[in-house]
């Protein structure tokens, strides 16, 4: 199949585009507190609650959100679905700034930022650690993110012998960027397996890496899905209801799994009790679960997932019902011990929504200035 | 592609296999105490709650007194007294008060809380730059900021919730007891042992610190016992009245064992120790990845089978652009290059 991709092209300076401005200057604000007088200026962080919005947030959910790259490259490169191969630049650029913001964000938690590097060094690694793991693959991937998207800005700049020769290497580059997200995409739930107590017992499982990974594909195909059709609305495009019908129905069997693991997983550790006891905790498990319910119930019918709007509220619950599960796991279903408690401040939020609006702003130049969209549908 | 993506099947078969077979062979042993162990045996029975200890460790640590601006503000005074609620970034060492609401006999006690010195501790396994080690002879758990980058899943991983973090500096460091390392390399005890005047905090090895708690927990409340002061074996020690133990040494077997040990006339639980197994966290998160990442085996095989699977599936015509077979065909913008 031929498939060319195009700049959208139009107008970058929207009104829009200085919305997502100011909140990126409020944040830079913030980040300059942030640095001149510590992380308790802007942050609500505590000794009980170590980590807190931004590491949730932007890290632990960001990532899951920008795995649309990675589990669109299973799709096309493992299972050989060539159909879907027109997508896979847009949810490669979701992906490179979900992981590139990630990191910035994890420079702006980190309190002793100037020693980052310590973890390239073999004096100072620790093997044992899970969070070498992860910061060494998410570091690595968000570089070989950036190498799987170059052919994108090397078209851009009419750079050719540069893209031929990265049209021979990139097989390469595609293997390790789908190795990368399943160890690290696992690792982040295996996190949390160290807390031991601190983790509510519905969320603290000893399959936990396994949990995080399934709904990190699920939610990469789920942002596949909502970006696409959110996109298309906003920049004027035929909506790609058939191909998004598709791959969305790919994600029940996902959750099906999950649903299985997890439950089964609860059963099996009898902790299912649990779920009968006062609390906050059995309605926050509820609402994962029935967001889960909901767009697995819708995706599964052929004939469902073809209505535009089916598909966007059922990709959207999927992303939300993922992010829940996480924000439970790391914050909401997390206790030290009692007289701890953390709301994120205004500040945290700010640098949150700043990065963020980087992101959109991101998304928006590239889309517009790099041939990113495939052409067909314009 | 159907041979494909069998070929791949098989492959991650092959990683899965590898990975998750050798589950119960692999796990990692627990760790053991090491062989000069030291450390504290705190006895709240001991205890009168001066806090010549906390004013001791801040001395000897150089740390700042912890002001409560507010209570300052108040009472016009700036500095004068050191009053922390619990362990904090200025705070290592902390004697709190229990009370239970009736007040009776046994409602009561102090009890010490700093860094227990764990035999298996999890911030060491979760540190990812080793600047939290264990040291092999004394098992002092010590702290080093050059390595550390500050990522706080120290913080998480403590049960005890331990290491505190200078979250209002802009140069943070994380903050906790390393049982004086550098007074016990010189021969010296922790400044809380030397303070102590009652001999609730006895330092020394931790296998004769075991020996000693036993000792104790066989004494009869009401009777008239001999308390060694300061270090075991040091000579001083002081006649007190027994008021009766809880039958168990907190730290004896808790998350693998700790180095400091705590002995109490009131339940652990209600002195804020959570109650945890007998296995440490650490144990069972390394077990978990080193099963999945032993020796790279199942990465490694996963590498392979994806590397081989996009190479021929590219080569097959999924590639970026679509003509695959013509590398050299460029797209119709790029002629006039």
């Amino acid at each position: 199949m031929t498939e060319v991709y195009r700049p959208v092209g139009g107008r970058l300076l929207t009104p829009q585009f200085y919305f997502m401005g100011t909140l990126a200057l409020i944040a830079g604000y913030f980040l300059v507190r942030r640095f001149v007088f510590g992380i308790g200026d802007v942050a609500n962080l505590s000794d009980g609650f170590p980590w807190g919005l931004w590491i949730t947030y932007d890290v632990v959910v960001g990532t899951a959100l920008a795995c649309g790259g990675y589990a669109m490259a299973i799709l096309v490169y493992v299972f050989h679905r060539c159909q879907f191969h027109p997508m896979i630049r847009a949810a490669l650029l979701t992906s490179v700034f979900g992981y590139t913001l990630a990191g910035a964000s994890i420079v702006v938690d980190v309190g002793r930022y100037w020693n980052l590097y310590n973890v390239f060094l073999p004096q100072y690694i620790n093997l044992r650690s899970v969070m070498l793991e992860v910061a060494l693959c998410v570091t690595t991937y968000t570089l070989v993110l950036w190498i799987e998207f170059s052919p994108t800005i090397l078209e851009a700049m009419k750079a050719n012998r540069l893209l031929r020769l990265m049209r021979h290497l990139l097989f390469l580059f595609i293997g390790v960027g789908i190795l990368l997200p399943t160890m690290h995409q696992s690792s982040l739930g295996s996190l949390l397996i160290i807390a031991g107590y601190k983790v509510h017992p519905l969320w603290q499982s000893n399959l936990i890496p396994l949990l995080f990974l399934i709904t990190a594909v699920a939610m990469g195909y789920g942002m596949v899905v909502f970006e696409s059709l959110y996109a298309a609305v906003n920049l004027g495009r035929r909506l790609e209801t058939a191909m998004l019908a598709r791959i969305g129905a790919i994600i029940p069997w996902l959750l099906i799994a999950w649903l299985v693991l997890r439950i089964g997983d609860l059963g099996l550790a009898g902790k299912l009790g649990l779920l009968l006891q006062p609390g906050p905790e059995p309605i926050l498990f509820a609402a994962e679960t029935a967001l889960f319910i909901y767009a697995g119930f819708i995706l599964l019918d052929p004939h469902r997932r073809v209505r535009p709007s089916a598909l966007f509220w059922s990709a959207l619950a999927v992303v939300l019902g993922g992010a829940l599960y996480r924000f439970n796991a790391f914050l909401i279903a997390y206790d030290p011990g009692p007289g701890w408690h953390y709301f994120p401040a205004v500040g945290e939020m700010m640098i949150t929504l700043g990065f963020f609006a980087i992101g959109i702003m991101a998304y928006l130049f590239f889309v517009k200035k790099t041939p990113v969209l495939s052409a067909h549908s314009q | 592609m159907n041979s494909n993506r069998r070929d791949f099947l098989k492959l991650m078969a092959a990683g899965a296999a590898t990975a998750l077979a050798p589950v119960p062979a692999q796990a990692r042993p627990p760790k053991t105490l090491a062989p000069g162990a030291l450390g504290i045996l705190y006895d709240a029975t001991l205890c009168i709650g001066c806090k010549a200890c906390e004013v001791a460790c801040k001395s000897a640590n150089q740390m700042p007194m912890d002001h409560d601006s507010s209570l300052e503000q108040a009472h016009g005074v700036r500095g004068v007294w050191d009053a922390p609620d619990d362990l904090n970034s200025q705070t290592m060492s902390k004697i709190k008060l229990f009370a239970t609401g009736d007040g009776g006999q046994g409602g009561f006690s102090f009890i010490k809380r700093a860094c227990m010195h764990c035999v298996d501790p999890n911030c060491v396994s979760a540190c990812p730059v080793s600047a939290l080690t264990k040291d092999p002879t004394t098992g002092i758990v010590q702290y080093n900021p050059d390595a550390c980058i500050g990522c706080r899943y120290c913080q998480l991983a403590c049960p005890f919730n331990v290491p505190k973090f200078e979250y209002d500096k802009p140069f943070p460091k994380i903050v906790k007891c390393q049982l004086c390392a550098e007074r016990v390399a010189d021969g010296d005890i922790p400044a809380c042992c030397a303070a102590c005047p009652t001999g609730a905090c006895l330092f020394g090895p931790v296998t004769d610190l075991l020996g000693e708690g036993h000792r104790r927990l066989a004494f009869q409340p009401g009777e008239s016992q001999d308390y060694p002061l300061h270090r075991l074996g040091s000579g001083d020690q002081r006649t007190a009245r027994v008021t009766g133990y809880v039958p168990s040494i907190y730290g004896e077997t808790e998350t693998g064992g700790t180095q400091q040990l705590l002995m109490a006339g009131v339940p652990f639980a209600q002195l804020g120790l959570p109650p945890l197994g007998n296995d440490s966290r650490a144990r069972l998160s390394e077990t978990i990845q080193h099963t999945l990442y032993q020796g790279m085996v199942a990465p490694a095989l996963l590498f392979g089978g994806l590397v081989y699977t996009v190479f021929r599936n590219a080569r097959e015509g999924c590639e970026d652009p679509a003509p695959p077979a013509d590398a050299n065909t460029e797209r119709q913008e790029d002629h006039h290059d």
